[in-house]
C-alpha cells in the first residue's frame, strides 16, 4: 500500500509597511546594524508599543482577499521565551484570537512527475495573524562572541496559516507560490524572499490513505521553492523509510541543509518551550468595524482568480494563458494596458506577452517592471499588426527595434518602411510580372504541382521587398495561378 | 520656606521673592543633611537641578513662568529621565543612564519644574515597606526605627521630611497612599489611564498608575494639572479634555454621601487607625456630609487575585532585563543561558525573584485557566462591587492601611503579612479606580494615619475637593516630623 503524504504550511509575510508594527523605526533592508533600533526597538526600561495602523490594514485585505471572516475583536498576545535577539523576552503576536479567520485559496497545480494533466485544488487557510519579527544574531566576525541586530526587530509580519490539506511537494509548492502571488498582488508584501520577506516553514506527516494523521515534523524557515520542493521530497523518504524500517516519527522542529540536501534535527517535543501565552495589557484588543472593513475592500484590486475567470470566459484565452498572465500583477496590469479595448486581439495580445516579452525579460534578465517597451508602446504595434499595417515579420523588427531604442510602432515602421503593401493594383502587378516571367513554373503548378504555391509567394515577397501584405498576396496569387 | 504650598512658592518666585537657584540649593543643602539617615533619595545630580534652576528663572524673569516652573520636585526612580541615573530601585540598572524623558518627566520639564533628585524605592516597585530596594532601607521621618512604606517610600518620606516640594510616586497596589498614609503625607493614585506609563518601568502593566505625593491636597492638584493628560505613546493612555484639578476644591462638602464599606471596618484593623479614621468621618458630618453603610463583599478577594495577575505580568515584564543590552550583567558566564542565569540572579532581589517565580507559575501550561483566567474573572466582580456601591454615595472612606508604620525588619520573613498592608488599596488598582490617601491623625507611637478616599472613575477632581475642605478644617496636614 502506497504512503499518503500531508502536508500545511506556515507562511510568514512581512507586511509592506515604512515603520515597524509597534513604533516608528524604519522597515527598510539592509541598513548599517542597530540604525534602525530605536527605544522601543531595543527594549529599553519603560517604553511601550503603539500599533501601526498600516499593519492592520494589511491584514484586512488579505483576509477580504482569501474570503476570510475578518475579528471584530482580536487581541495581542505576549508569546514569553529567551533569546538574545528577541529583545523583550516575549514576542507580541496574537494567539487565541487573531485578527483573520478562516480562509482559502484556490492555486493550480503542475504536477512534477508523469503525464498528469495541471488540475485546480482550494486550499482552506486556518487563520492570520498580526505579529511582530525578532532581531538578528550574528556570530561571524565576532571572535566565539555574538552580534545583535535589532534592525529587524519589530518588523510586522502576518504568519498565515493552511489547513493539512496538500498532499504532495507539488501541491504545496504551488500553495506557496499562489500565497506569495497574492501577498504582492494586493499590496501587503513585496515578496522578496532572499531579504527574508516571505518566509515558509512546512509541517509534513505521512499516512496510510484513510488513516488518522501522523506525526509531523516541522521543517523552518525555507526561503525558496526550490529549496521547499526538496527539502519535502527529502523530508517524506526519510519519514517513511523510518515507519517501514520500524521506527517511529516523533514530532520536531527541523532545519533544511540545501548543501547537503538533507534535513536536520533542531529541536524535538520534549525541548518545546511553554511559552506562556497571556493578552498584552499595554495594548488594547484590536477593534475593527465594518467601516473599516468597507473602506479597505474598495482599495482592494480584481484578485488573480477572477481575473483568470475573465480571461477565459470573457477574452476566450486558455486556462493556461490566463494563469501565465496573472502570475503576478505587472504581468496582468501589462497585458491588460496593451489590450486597451480591443478585446478581440486578445489571443494575439497574449502570445507576444507569454512569448516575445517574456523571452526577452528573461534573455536581459529584467522583470515586469523592469521591462523597457511600456504596454502602450506594445498595444501601438499589435494595432498596426490587427488592421495589416505591419506583417508578423514587420512586428518582430518593430519590436527589437522598440526594445532597443525605444519609439512607437508608427514611428518605428515609417523610419524602417516596414508598412505592408496592401495596395491590390500595386500587387496584382506583381504578380503578373512574376507569372510572366516564370511560365514553365506556372505551366507545372496548373498541372497539379501545388507545392510550387510558396516558390511564387516568396518570389513575390522578394520583388516586394518583404513589405506585400501577406494575406492580400496569397489571394491574388492563388486567383492568377488559378488562371 | 519649606512649609510653604506649591502655590506660594510659585506665587514668591514669579514676585522674585526667591528665585529657582536659591531655591532649589536650599532643598539640596537641606538633603546633604538629612538625606544620609532617611536615605529617600538614590541620585542626586545637583549640576543637572541647578541648569534647571537657571533655566527656570531665565523664564521667570521673562514672564512665561506656569504654576510649577522653579519648584524642586522629587522624582520616583521608576521614571526614566534623560540623562539620569534610572535604577528602579534595582541592582540590576544600578548603571543605567536613561536615554530618554518618560511622559511624566517631559511634563514636569515642560512646567519648568525643577527635577530635585530620585528616590528611592522598593525594588521594581514590589514591596511595602521600602526594604527591598537595593540602595538600602528608607527610613520613616516619624520614627527612623520605622519602615516609610512602599513601593513609594522614598518619595514620601522626601515629602514628609521636607526634602522637597512635591513628587511623583507610583501605585500598582498601594504604593502611593500606603506610604502616604505611613509617612503622614497626601497623595492621589488617579484613575487608570490618566497619567501616561511611557517611560515608568513597568512593574504590572494593568495595574500600575502615577500619580503625586505632597503635603496637601491643593498641591496635589497642581501636580496633577502638570502630570496627567493623553500621551499617544500609551496606547492605554485615555484621551480626554485637558482638566483643571483645582477647579472644585472650594465647594462646600453639603449633601456629600460617603460610603463606609463594612469590610474596611472588620478584624484586621488596628483600633487605633479605626480611632483615627472614625474621627475623620465625624469631621466631614460636621462638614455636611451623609454617611452610607456600603459592602464590596469580594475585598477579601483582591489580594489572592493581585498576587496572581500582578506578578503574571510582572514575570513578562522584567524578562527584558537579561544582561544583553543594558543593565547589570554576570562577569563571569559560560553560555548565553548561564548568562542569563547568573545576571538575574546576582541582578534581582529576593522579592523580585519570588514575584517572577509566582507569574511563570500562573502563566504556565495546565496553570493558566485555573489562576490567571480565574483572577481575571474575579477582577470583574471586585469593579462591580464599585460599581454596584456608587449608586448608593458619592465617594468610598475607610482606612488607607490597617496599622501605623511597622519597625524595619519586622515582617521581613513573612511576605503574606506584608501583602496584608495592602488589603485597602488593591481592589482600587484591580477596579483601575482612583484613591487618595491623606493624613487623618495619629495612632499609637504617635505615628501618622491615612484616610483613604476613593472615587468614581475620573472623579479626581472631586477627590480633591473632599481632601481640601478636610484639610481646611483640620491640621493634620501640616503636622511635620522633627527633623
Amino acid at each position: 500500500m502506497t504512503w499518503e503524504i500531508v502536508i500545511g504550511l506556515e507562511v510568514h509575510a512581512q507586511l509592506s509597511t515604512n515603520t515597524k508594527i509597534f513604533c516608528g523605526a524604519s522597515t527598510a533592508f539592509g541598513a548599517e546594524p542597530n540604525t534602525q533600533a530605536d527605544a522601543v526597538s531595543l527594549a529599553l526600561p519603560g517604553v511601550l508599543p503603539v500599533l501601526n495602523k498600516g499593519a492592520v490594514e494589511r491584514a484586512i485585505k488579505f483576509g477580504l482577499a482569501t474570503g476570510a471572516h475578518i475579528a471584530p475583536r482580536s487581541v495581542f498576545a505576549r508569546k514569553n521565551y529567551f533569546y538574545p535577539d528577541l529583545p523583550k523576552g516575549y514576542q507580541i503576536s496574537q494567539f487565541d484570537l487573531p485578527v483573520v479567520g478562516q480562509g482559502a485559496l484556490t492555486i493550480q497545480v503542475e504536477p512534477l512527475s508523469g503525464n498528469a494533466k495541471p488540475y485546480e485544488k482550494v486550499v482552506r487557510i486556518t487563520r492570520a495573524h498580526l505579529e511582530e519579527d525578532a532581531g538578528k544574531s550574528l556570530h561571524a566576525d565576532f571572535h566565539g562572541m555574538t552580534g545583535i541586530d535589532l534592525n529587524r526587530a519589530g518588523t510586522p509580519l502576518l504568519e498565515i496559516v493552511s489547513e493539512p490539506d496538500m498532499r504532495s511537494a507539488a501541491e504545496a509548492v504551488a500553495y506557496a507560490k499562489a500565497l506569495h502571488t497574492l501577498v504582492r498582488w494586493i499590496g501587503i508584501c513585496d515578496g522578496n524572499m532572499q531579504e527574508g520577506s516571505f518566509r515558509c516553514d512546512v509541517n509534513v506527516s505521512v499516512r496510510k490513505p484513510g488513516a488518522e494523521l501522523g506525526t509531523r515534523r516541522e521543517i523552518k524557515n525555507l526561503n525558496s521553492f526550490k529549496f521547499m520542493q526538496q527539502a519535502i521530497d527529502y523530508e517524506v523518504q526519510w519519514q517513511i523509510d523510518t515507519i517501514e524500517n520500524g521506527g517511529k516519527v516523533q514530532q520536531a522542529t527541523i532545519l533544511f541543509d540545501p548543501d547537503s540536501g538533507e534535513t536536520r534535527m533542531m529541536r524535538s517535543k520534549e525541548d518545546a518551550h511553554d511559552y506562556r501565552y497571556f493578552p498584552d495589557p499595554d495594548l488594547l484588543p484590536l477593534d475593527i468595524g465594518s467601516d473599516w472593513i468597507e473602506q479597505v475592500r474598495a482599495t482592494l484590486p480584481e484578485l488573480p482568480h477572477d481575473k483568470q475567470l475573465r480571461y477565459v470566459n470573457d477574452l476566450g484565452l486558455s486556462a493556461y494563458d490566463a494563469s501565465v498572465l496573472t502570475s503576478s500583477r505587472e504581468m496582468a496590469d501589462f497585458f491588460e494596458a496593451a489590450l486597451g479595448d480591443a478585446t478581440a486581439q486578445a489571443k494575439i495580445c497574449a502570445n507576444w506577452i507569454i512569448g516575445e516579452v517574456s523571452a526577452q525579460l528573461n534573455r536581459d534578465g529584467l522583470d515586469m517592471a523592469q521591462c523597457p517597451i511600456s504596454a502602450q508602446q506594445l498595444g501601438g504595434m499589435l494595432k498596426r499588426i490587427a488592421d495589416g499595417t505591419i506583417s508578423n515579420s514587420g512586428a518582430k523588427e518593430v519590436f527589437r527595434t522598440m526594445w532597443a531604442e525605444g519609439g512607437d510602432a508608427d514611428a518605428i515602421i515609417e523610419a524602417k518602411g516596414l508598412k505592408q503593401v496592401s495596395d491590390s493594383g500595386a500587387i496584382e502587378a506583381l504578380v503578373d510580372e512574376i507569372i510572366a516571367a516564370n511560365a514553365d513554373k506556372v505551366a507545372e503548378y496548373r498541372s497539379g504541382k501545388d507545392k510550387l504555391f510558396g516558390f511564387f509567394v516568396g518570389l513575390a515577397m522578394k520583388a516586394s521587398k518583404g513589405k506585400a501584405n501577406p494575406a492580400q498576396l496569397n489571394d491574388i496569387l492563388k486567383q492568377k495561378l488559378a488562371g | 520656606m519649606f512649609e510653604s504650598s506649591l502655590k506660594q512658592l510659585g506665587d514668591a518666585l514669579r514676585a522674585k521673592k526667591i528665585s529657582s537657584v536659591e531655591l532649589t540649593q536650599l532643598y539640596l543643602d537641606r538633603i546633604a543633611k538629612l538625606n544620609p539617615e532617611l536615605n529617600a533619595y538614590i541620585t542626586l545630580n545637583p549640576e543637572a537641578s541647578l541648569v534647571q534652576a537657571r533655566a527656570a528663572d531665565v523664564r521667570l524673569a521673562a514672564g512665561s513662568a506656569e504654576a510649577l516652573t522653579g519648584i524642586p520636585i522629587a522624582q520616583k526612580d521608576i521614571f526614566c529621565a534623560k540623562g539620569w541615573l534610572t535604577t528602579c530601585g534595582s541592582k540590576m540598572l544600578h548603571n543605567f543612564v536613561s536615554p530618554y524623558d518618560a511622559h511624566v518627566i517631559q511634563q514636569f520639564n515642560n512646567a519648568g519644574a525643577i527635577n530635585l533628585g530620585k528616590t528611592n524605592m522598593d525594588e521594581f516597585a514590589m514591596g511595602s515597606s521600602n526594604e527591598t530596594s537595593h540602595y538600602g532601607a528608607v527610613k520613616n521621618p516619624w520614627d527612623k526605627a520605622r519602615v516609610p512604606g512602599g513601593s513609594s517610600g522614598g518619595t514620601a518620606a522626601a515629602v514628609a521630611a521636607r526634602l522637597c516640594a512635591a513628587a511623583t510616586g507610583t501605585d500598582t497596589g498601594g504604593s502611593i497612599r500606603q506610604p502616604a498614609a505611613l509617612c503622614g503625607i497626601s497623595g492621589l493614585k488617579p484613575t487608570y489611564g490618566v497619567c501616561s506609563r511611557y517611560g515608568m518601568i513597568a512593574f504590572a502593566s494593568s495595574l500600575d498608575q502615577a500619580g503625586p505625593m505632597g503635603r496637601s491636597a491643593e498641591d496635589l492638584a497642581l501636580m496633577m494639572n502638570t502630570m496627567a493628560g493623553f500621551d499617544e505613546r500609551d496606547s492605554t493612555s485615555l484621551q480626554r479634555d485637558k482638566e483643571d484639578y483645582a477647579r472644585d476644591l472650594d465647594k462646600p462638602l453639603t449633601g456629600l454621601r460617603i460610603g463606609l464599606p463594612k469590610e474596611f471596618f472588620a478584624e484586621g484593623l488596628g483600633s487605633d487607625v479605626a480611632q483615627a479614621v472614625e474621627a475623620a468621618i465625624a469631621e466631614y458630618k460636621k462638614l455636611g456630609a451623609t454617611v452610607v453603610d456600603i459592602s464590596l463583599p469580594n475585598t477579601r478577594l483582591s489580594i489572592p487575585v493581585y498576587y496572581v495577575l500582578a506578578p503574571a505580568e510582572a514575570s513578562s515584564n522584567l524578562s527584558r532585563f537579561d544582561g544583553v543590552r543594558y543593565g547589570y550583567r554576570a562577569p563571569d558566564y559560560g553560555d548565553i543561558a548561564d548568562m542569563y542565569e547568573k545576571s538575574r540572579a546576582q541582578g534581582f532581589g529576593a522579592e523580585v525573584k519570588r514575584r517572577i517565580m509566582i507569574g511563570t507559575y500562573v502563566l504556565s501550561h495546565g496553570y493558566y485557566d485555573a489562576y490567571y483566567i480565574q483572577a481575571q474573572k474575579i477582577r470583574r466582580l471586585i469593579a462591580q462591587d464599585f460599581t454596584e456601591a456608587y449608586k448608593h454615595c458619592d465617594v468610598i472612606m475607610g482606612p488607607t492601611a490597617p496599622s501605623t508604620a511597622f519597625k524595619l525588619g519586622e515582617k521581613g520573613d513573612d511576605p503574606v503579612q506584608m501583602y496584608l498592608s495592602d488589603i485597602y488599596t488593591i481592589a482600587v488598582n484591580l477596579a483601575g479606580l482612583p484613591g487618595m490617601s491623606i493624613p487623618c491623625g495619629f495612632g499609637d507611637n504617635n505615628m501618622p494615619v491615612g484616610l483613604q478616599i476613593i472615587g468614581n472613575y475620573f472623579d479626581e477632581a472631586r477627590m480633591l475637593n473632599v481632601a481640601h475642605q478636610y484639610q481646611l478644617a483640620t491640621d493634620w496636614h501640616s503636622r511635620a516630623p522633627q527633623a
